[in-house]
């Protein structure tokens, strides 16, 4: 062969494997994406219904893993039923607290909802992190999902992909819930004037306490999706959390579309930055976050507040 | 949203008076710690901490800006300072003034940035950059990641007073706390403290009376964080240390249990609820992250029953202005 040649061919190679690696970088994205999307979602339900930012959420979404773990560990419940059971189970637990003390603050001040749900994130975390250390528990993909496939430009664990439209699939259908049926319309209504809906004969204290328990149960389904991923950690919703706050902080908590789309974008420019800058692959989301207020400050599809 | 007086923070009427004898109390107590042989080195790290919540409290007590990310001030402060001092070989008088005027910088940017939004957004902004920043510490090689900046030379404050000598560092220490809390003293009891509470009431009406609210939140959001700075400066001569502790989402989270412990809104609380904080922290050194457990335990505690901290509780009881 000759030399011109095969240098040629090396080029294309590299730049094969180049592309490899940006396609990569972005599966990592829209998965990181649709974790943002489904707890920025359940941030902006619980928000519209208690008026609370609950930043317990991450807490919550580690329970939802430690749920999937415990179900293998301990009763040999595999993937799929913890895929059901734990947002039920970490749903259960956030109605229950919902009951016991979130629901004490209505009336007050906002900023009392941060700071007790900021307190129960501290103690759910720090009893995990007794009993389990920091490091990560290993969590395996299920078989049905194991392997991957050749798309021709890329090679796609299945696993990974599956993340994605799965998480993507609850996303729509959570907006059409609230967005398209009866009992959405009576959420919606509830948000804007719950003393009205009550008077039309509704249990509003239950359906807040619902919404609570779907919010919640949406971050713990996050929390069994990345399990085999991410590993399951006590610390893996602390830091998560943040990053969600800025997500939503850009997307504006008044549009449940918004959310969704605001997520998944993110999630994607998180990957790209992975592959152009990694440097900046951790304050990407900040930055966005500053260059949003400083253009927008409403956010992209909220309104002001 | 509407505050009404009865949901927003707790607020006392005020007297200058008895702030007047608080205050002589509290530089009287500090004055004499060294003569009852009550380990100094932990008042001075209490101090610092005291004065961190007291500018953390100029801004949710009476702006009612809850800053969610108030560790981004302690510890620019501190590196800037400890790098000014072990690199530059700076004096410490200079080392302070660079390290806080590094906070009152951050201050003027990140509050830009910051009140362009209000109530919890303002939480989420600010925590969302201190983690911003923290990432930004964790990867510059000036902070020297997760080992931080160590063996910070103490030397001479004006070049006499020997800061290695426990007990001049402490007066020092005294000295500063007690600057800045005069300054927070002075800055809520001025028309512009005045006008900081008007805005925490009733933003609209504020806006209304002609009054620029932004501008005075900007002020206030400088102020506290410089005095932040300020305290995180000085705690580099406590813990010859800068680390990447001090810049983390969790001693935000302290900052505001503190605050909310002593009293939101109360001049004396954050400085009580500091030393309640740390006090507990050194005695559950021992108990792992139990400490986190029981911090999270005091939050919920203190939101659910306790709102008026315990400096808010004494003054409603004995009907006092603290």
């Amino acid at each position: 062969m000759p030399a011109e040649l095969r240098y040629n061919n090396e080029i294309e190679r590299e730049r094969s494997i180049d592309m490899q690696a940006l396609y990569a970088q972005l599966l990592v994205g829209l998965i990181n994406g649709s974790f943002y999307a489904l707890l920025s979602l359940g941030l902006a339900v619980i928000f519209g219904m208690l008026n609370i930012i609950n930043f317990a959420h991450g807490a919550l979404y580690m329970m939802g893993a430690f749920c999937a773990y415990f179900l293998l560990n301990l009763a040999g419940i595999g993937y799929w039923w913890a895929l059901i059971i734990a947002p039920i189970a970490v749903g259960i637990f956030g109605m229950i607290l919902e009951r016991t003390l979130l629901q004490w603050l209505s009336g007050l001040d906002h900023l009392y909802g941060l700071l007790l749900t900021f307190g129960i994130a501290l103690i759910v975390q720090g009893l995990f992190q007794n009993y389990f250390g920091s490091s990560g528990l290993p969590y395996a993909i299920p078989d049905e999902l194991k392997g991957g496939m050749n798309l021709g430009f890329m090679f796609l664990p299945i696993y990974r992909g599956w993340v994605v439209v799965f998480s993507l699939v609850v996303c729509l259908l959570t907006w059409y819930l609230i967005e398209r049926t009866r009992l959405g319309a009576y959420l919606r209504a509830a948000t804007e004037n719950p003393t009205l809906v009550r008077a039309f004969g509704i249990n509003v204290p239950r359906m807040i306490t619902l919404t609570y328990g779907l919010g919640v149960g949406l971050a713990a389904l996050a929390g069994v999706l990345s399990a085999p991923i991410n590993q399951v950690r006590p610390l893996m919703g602390a830091d998560l959390i943040i990053v969600v706050f800025a997500v939503v902080v850009i997307g504006g908590m008044g549009s449940i579309m918004g959310s969704i789309i605001t997520g998944f974008a993110l999630g994607v420019i998180e990957g790209l930055t992975k592959y152009f800058y990694p440097e900046a692959s951790n304050t990407v989301v900040f930055v966005l976050m500053v260059l949003v207020l400083l253009v927008k400050p409403s956010g992209l599809t909220g309104r002001a507040t | 949203m509407t505050v009404t007086a009865d949901d927003s923070i707790p607020l006392t009427p005020r007297t200058i008076r008895d702030e007047m004898i608080a205050f002589a109390i509290m530089t009287v107590l500090l004055m004499v710690v060294p003569l009852t042989g009550i380990y100094p080195f932990f008042v001075m790290q209490a101090l610092c901490f005291a004065l961190l919540a007291c500018a953390f409290n100029l801004l949710i007590g009476y702006g009612g800006l809850l800053s969610f990310g108030h560790a981004m001030f302690l510890g620019t402060a501190g590196y800037i300072s400890a790098h000014a001092l072990k690199v530059w070989g700076v004096t410490p008088e200079l080392g302070i003034l660079i390290g806080t005027a590094g906070a009152a910088a951050l201050a003027v940017i990140t509050g830009l940035v910051a009140i362009r939004r209000q109530g919890i957004y303002f939480a989420m902004i600010t925590l969302a950059l201190s983690q911003l920043l923290y990432f930004i510490y964790l990867q510059t090689p000036f902070t020297h990641g997760e080992d931080g900046i160590q063996g910070i030379p103490q030397g001479y404050l004006f070049g006499v007073l020997n800061l290695a000598k426990p007990t001049v560092l402490y007066y020092v220490i005294v000295a500063g706390f007690l600057f800045g809390f005069l300054v927070i003293f002075r800055a809520v009891n001025s028309p512009f403290g005045e006008v900081l509470k008007s805005i925490r009431e009733n933003e609209q009406r504020a806006i209304s009376l002609g009054y620029k609210t932004d501008q005075y939140k900007l002020l206030a959001f400088i102020l506290s964080g410089t005095l932040a700075g300020l305290a995180g400066a000085l705690k580099v001569f406590v813990a010859q240390n800068a680390s990447l502790t001090d810049v983390h989402w969790s001693m935000s989270g302290e900052i505001v249990l503190m605050t909310l412990v002593g009293g939101l809104g109360t001049i004396f609380g954050p400085v009580v609820g500091a030393f309640v904080i740390i006090a507990m922290q050194q005695y559950l050194a021992g108990f792992g992250q139990w400490v986190t457990v029981i911090q999270g335990v005091i939050f919920v505690v203190c939101v659910l029953t306790f709102r008026r901290g315990v400096i808010g509780e004494i003054a409603h009881y004995f009907r006092l202005s603290l």
